[in-house]
């Protein structure tokens, strides 16, 4: 729990950081624009990244005033993206965003044209994200047609709906190049971005739409929250799961719309789906998602852009998705919670407790076949390596681990002894072992040859609870002691590792 | 653009449209495969992920011609599928969000290299979008004497490839399909047979790529076969099905592609386009229209279902009329009374089982004939057994049994009948009182 | 007492009248009718696919009805939803989802918190002390998927404890959970009717019945036979719900929809 809160905390720093930037950017980059004049502003058209010459300093001081456009937007739009992103990612439809971005392409090609036609400037930004929204409301409106018109099944409807709305904008785009208004080809750069020249008023717009979401998800947690985990139950409260669900379409759209033009469709899904991914990896909880996500995708916009701004052409929208690879890389290795070091760690620990399990019953119940009160004998090793299939090396791993946790003593002479603590320990160990094999050969009808494989694979899970119903149904085995075991006993001293009498 | 007006000419137009029908169909025969796995979103990121691949071979040979440019493009293909498998695997990552992380950092090393290569290789990004497939008949090869697009050879290789292996597998992909564990338990390695299907899928995004550039392949792997899929429940006539679909798609696309902007006032646009367009419009003509599965299909039948249904209660109401009187006859107001309908529909009712001759009408009042009684004996026999074996079988509440009778009266046949008398101990009257006819007699 | 429609109480706690549902035009129900007496526990039982779940979807408005009414404490669903708890089967959810136990039972508050508020100190206690009603207060803040079959079900209980409702449905409760989760669960049962609620299980496990529940509801699609379990819980109502389809019945309903298809 502790742990969580300070990956949470660092999370919100991150974000806030970020925040805090963007604010004091929005206020300095905002101001310029009104007071400055006009020929300070640098070209936006200049393409990807400044001059060949590196200044470091000055990009990280964001005294270039293009850089802190840049920097401010993307920052924003990873925050927001980030955010919607954690609720898709839980209510399983990580996919949705690609399916939506690639949908709007038709509607802002046609917007243009129309506009074109009806003699307006066709690249008026509004006018453009609105013919965005609309495809990419049909877009997801023709996914839930063909759900529920035909048998086809939801990824089916997605890949159709991606790949017919983005051909329908192909051919669109085509007619738009050839458009009188001659200079069409900026519409591209809602496919690939043009971050390196966004603008202080596509900035601001980035900005109004992020907070939004965050308003939005912010109220609406709870509510999300359950509408994620369990509908059916949200539902029978009496929540009006669609309206739940249209507003959380209705956040991906705004978010999106307003994302491509700033890292174009491809990288967009990206932002909603890379830090929403990599944040589960930190936290247990619903808000830990959230929260990390938004921090995770402020942090990748915000050093991706720096980078692409700081290093000759890397094209920025690019470098803000692999910054969040890198990031997603991170924690799925080293994530606190679910991360795979973090988990391999876990495994190994519980299978070296086994290991330490099995060597502490072996060297009890060789003890136990050498007679009464010799339970703290020393076993020699080749002994032990004769009673299970374990190689030396593993062995000897298991003794120095059990030593470590003195529950073991290993004697000059080469063999191995309990300690008091050990033989308490083995004595637990063997009594669960036994009563287990008891019940599986009484309850389950398993030979009693075989029992000892089976117990094995199970005891080590035994809860204390499960021991005593054991117990109770096997009744009388109330004493401390373990049972007498069931089976013949192999003790490494004759060649064959099980006595043949044990067979039924 | 090449063509400005209508005037075909089959040295360019009929190259592009075999270069559009070969990569259509290669890309649908397999494709049939990820719908029917639910994998088409695999597909599309495929075909997206091939980008660096791609790139990366044009920055290491700078040549657009060579065979490692081609390697180089699978293997990161292939490489899609193994890292969503393993970010789903041993992350826990729900398999969308897997796909979604591993296709778009791939596209986004894509970018990178791309805007990287520029100084040395010529790589237009809109040729990525779009491929340059009216493009493709300038570049020729020369075979033995017969020269063709470069690109339609190589995808005359593909399609062989797809189709041989769909032919040779097409056992093991169906099974495969169908259920993997079932598979692996009959001898069939389904995990082997995955990994050879992803491979011609990058194989064929890549070689595809050219031509309509990445994201119309996905169109082309996943849109056809969907169309097949609502018009067929066999998979060896979807397969086939969805080669004609790509095809005509194709046809229709780059004719379209030609056609309409002129309409409108502009000169063509991009063939890829609008072959993704058509082969949309012809999913939607089968949402539509498809026999069996079609919205305008399922519409009729019930009309019809509902119509025939009608039809057999005006006999069934004329019956129960001149049960206790020989002679009564119903007019038509009376029928559209009691039957709660509108004129229109009764007296269609009407005309229909007249020119079947089961009804004579007299000025308006209507009554069966003795063909009539006996198709309306059964109608009422099935309604009454029914009602009697509900009640006295299932244990229904006898005031709620009517409308599950009629429900059933019309789908119960001769043999049908036989056994609900069997079952019900032959009773003689139903559970309102009312005498169940017999099979051939009267009710009496 | 479970009885036949005839005897109307506007308070009854639950009333279904000429109950029908159908998936695709296929009944899965089919006239279902019967009261539920205050203060009663009631089992549901009838084999696989005899619309168990499905009646309790129906009666919470979560499945559309083809037919029929059902009204509890005399009123609409909707009106007096406020009064009815439920507990759906654990596979309905991923447990994998990063939720804590406590956030799941604090669920169950989310309509008194209301809309846009935060769960506060207030209702975390209320939760809390619902982990505690069902024995696991100390695993409150554990990853859901960190507990074991049994105490995931009792995470689900006590989610619907805390609506502190006045009428019970629980889908399968008793799946797959360990002895002493089931144990655990009879004894929550029984103080539960002993403050007066009303609980409809879904129950699989022919044997405990007459042990657990006061009356029984017998479904195969119909409602073979209702009331109090010594009184109708017999081999011969047992032999109807469980043995003998009705196949007439089966092949009529598929020739129904094989005459949709064929045309």
């Amino acid at each position: 729990m502790r742990r969580f809160r300070c990956v949470a905390m660092l999370a919100l720093a991150l974000g806030a950081v970020s925040a805090c930037a963007s604010t004091q950017l929005l206020a300095t980059t905002l101001l310029p624009t009104t007071l400055l004049p006009t020929g300070d502003l640098p070209s936006n058209l200049r393409g990807e990244g400044p001059a060949e010459t590196i200044d470091w300093l000055r990009v990280l001081t964001l005294r270039d005033y293009n850089t802190r456009i840049v920097v401010l937007g993307t920052t924003l739009l990873g925050l927001g993206a980030g955010v919607v992103g954690s609720f898709t990612l839980l209510r399983k439809r990580a996919l949705l965003g690609d399916a939506l971005s690639h949908a709007t392409l038709p509607g802002i090609a046609l917007a243009f044209l129309i506009a074109n036609a009806l003699g307006s400037d066709g690249k008026h930004l509004p006018v453009l994200l609105l013919g965005a929204a609309v495809s990419g409301v049909v877009g997801v409106g023709a996914i839930l047609a063909i759900r529920r018109l035909t048998k086809l099944k939801e990824d089916a409807a997605l890949g159709i709906v991606l790949s017919v709305f983005f051909g329908a904008g192909v051919a669109l785009l085509g007619l738009v190049q050839q458009s009188a208004s001659g200079n069409a080809a900026g519409l591209e750069s809602f496919i690939y971005g043009k971050t390196a020249s966004l603008l202080a008023s596509d900035a601001l717009m980035i900005g109004v739409a992020a907070l939004l979401c965050l308003a939005v998800a912010t109220a609406l947690s709870k509510e999300l929250r359950l509408l994620c985990f369990d509908a059916t139950y949200a539902a029978a409260l009496g929540y009006p799961i669609g309206l739940l669900d249209a507003t959380l379409m209705g956040m991906v759209v705004i978010i999106t719309i307003l994302g491509l033009q700033a890292v174009g469709l491809v990288l967009m899904i990206a932002l909603l789906v890379i830090p929403a991914a990599a944040a589960r990896f930190w936290t247990e909880s619903t808000n830990g998602v959230t929260l990390i996500a938004g921090g995770l995708g402020a942090a990748s916009s915000l050093m991706g852009s720096l980078l692409s701004a700081a290093l000759p052409r890397l094209p920025s929208g690019a470098m803000i998705v692999l910054v969040s690879t890198a990031l997603f890389v991170l924690s799925a290795t080293v994530g606190t919670r679910r991360g795979v070091l973090r988990r391999w760690g876990r495994r190994r620990r519980f299978e070296r407790a086994i290991h330490v399990e099995h060597l502490l019953r072996a060297v009890y119940e060789i003890a136990e076949v050498a007679g009464a009160g010799a339970e703290r004998l020393a076993v020699p090793i080749d002994r032990l390596l004769r009673v299970r299939s374990w190689s030396s090396e593993r062995l000897r791993a298991t003794i120095a681990h059990a030593q470590r946790e003195s529950l073991v003593q290993r004697l000059t002479q080469g063999g191995v002894r309990l300690t008091e603590r050990g033989s308490l320990e083995a004595e637990r160990l063997t009594r669960q072992h036994r009563l287990w094999e008891l019940y599986l050969i009484t309850h389950a009808d398993i030979a009693p040859a075989r029992v000892d494989r089976r117990a094995d694979a199970i005891e080590h899970v035994l809860e204390p609870e499960t021991i005593a119903r054991l117990e109770r149904l096997l009744e009388s085995r109330t004493t401390e002691a373990p049972p007498a075991s069931p089976h013949a006993l192999a003790t490494g001293t004759s060649h064959g590792s099980k006595t043949p009498g044990a067979a039924p | 653009m090449i063509l400005g007006n209508l005037n075909l000419s089959w040295a360019i137009d009929g190259w592009i449209i075999a270069v559009g029908v070969l990569a259509a169909v290669a890309a649908a025969l397999l494709g049939n495969f990820l719908v029917l796995r639910r994998m088409s979103m695999l597909g599309d990121a495929i075909s997206h992920a091939v980008l660096p691949g791609l790139a990366a071979a044009f920055l290491i040979t700078g040549s657009r011609h060579s065979v490692p440019m081609f390697v180089g493009a699978v293997i990161v293909g292939i490489l899609t599928a193994l890292l969503t498998e393993w970010i789903h695997h041993y992350g826990q990552v729900d398999e969308g969000a897997s796909m979604g992380v591993v296709f778009t950092s791939l596209f986004a090393v894509g970018l990178v290299l791309i805007v990287r290569a520029v100084d040395h290789v010529d790589l237009d990004p809109g040729c990525v979008l779009h491929g340059a497939i009216e493009m493709s008949p300038l570049d020729t090869w020369t075979i033995a004497g017969f020269t063709a697009p470069r690109v339609a050879v190589v995808l005359s290789a593909v399609l062989l490839t797809n189709l041989t292996f769909v032919i040779v597998f097409f056992k093991e992909l169906r099974i495969s399909s169908f259920d993997p564990s079932l598979a692996t338990t009959v001898g069939v390695n389904a995990v082997a047979m995955h990994y050879a299907l992803m491979t011609l899928v990058a194989v064929t995004a890549v070689a595809s790529f050219e031509a309509v550039g990445n994201i119309l392949v996905v169109a082309m792997l996943i849109v056809p076969p969907a169309t097949a899929y609502l018009l067929t429940d066999r998979l060896s006539v979807m397969v086939l099905l969805s080669a004609v679909i790509a095809t005509i798609s194709a046809v229709v696309g780059h004719l379209g592609a030609i056609a309409i902007p002129v309409w409108l006032g502009y000169s063509s646009t991009h063939t890829a386009g609008m072959m993704a367009v058509a082969s949309g419009g012809l999913l939607v003509l089968a949402i539509l229209f498809a026999p069996r599965q079609g919205v305008i299909a399922k519409w009729l039948r019930q009309r019809l279902i509902a119509m025939e249904v009608f039809q057999e209660d005006v006999l069934g109401l004329l019956y129960r009329a001149a049960e206790h009187d020989h002679t009564a006859t119903l007019s038509t107001d009376q029928l559209i009374q009691r039957l709660q309908s509108s004129r229109w529909t009764v007296g269609m009712a009407l005309r229909t089982q007249r020119q079947r001759g089961l009804i004579e009408s007299i000025n308006e009042c209507h009554s069966l004939t003795a063909h009539g009684v006996e198709a309306a004996q059964g109608l009422v026999r099935a309604h009454r057994l029914w009602e009697h074996y509900l009640v006295d079988r299932a244990g229904m509440d006898a005031a709620a049994i009517h409308l599950q009778a009629e429900r059933f009266e019309h789908v119960t046949d001769r043999a049908l009948r036989d056994r609900l008398d069997e079952e019900t101990s032959a009773t003689a009257h139903d559970p309102h009182g009312k005498a169940i006819p017999d099979e051939s007699g009267s009710a009496d | 007492m479970v009885t036949k429609p005839a005897d109307k109480d506007e308070a009854l706690p639950l009333s279904v009248h000429d109950l029908t549902v159908a998936y695709h035009r296929r009944p899965v129900l089919w006239d279902v009718a019967f009261n539920v007496r205050p203060g009663r526990l009631v089992a549901i039982i009838g084999p696989n696919g005899a619309g168990k779940s499905t009646l309790i979807k129906a009666a919470l408005d979560l499945t559309p009805r083809a037919s029929g009414s059902v009204q509890v404490f005399g009123g609409t669903y909707r009106a007096n939803r406020h009064r009815v708890g439920y507990v759906p089967q654990r596979e309905s959810v991923d447990w994998d989802f990063p939720i804590s136990a406590i956030e799941v039972v604090a669920m169950g508050l989310y309509r008194e918190v209301g809309w846009f508020r935060r769960v506060g100190a207030k209702h975390r206690l209320k939760a809390l002390e619902a982990l505690d009603r069902v024995g696991i207060a100390d695993l409150a803040d554990r990853q859901i998927s960190q507990l074991s079959g049994g105490q995931q079900q009792r995470a689900f209980l006590a989610r619907a404890l805390v609506q502190n409702a006045d009428l019970y449905f629980m889908d399968e409760p008793f799946a797959a959970v360990d002895a002493a989760t089931e144990s655990a669960i009879v004894d929550l049962l029984g103080v539960m009717k002993q403050e007066g609620k009303t609980t409809l299980v879904v129950h699989h496990d022919l044997h405990t019945v007459p042990a657990y529940f006061d009356d029984v509801l017998l479904l195969n699609m119909r409602v073979v036979a209702s009331g109090p379990v010594n009184e109708v819980f017999t081999q011969d109502n047992l032999q109807k719900t469980y043995g003998g389809r009705l196949t007439l019945l089966d092949e009529a309903t598929q020739a129904v929809l094989r005459r949709e298809r064929s045309l």
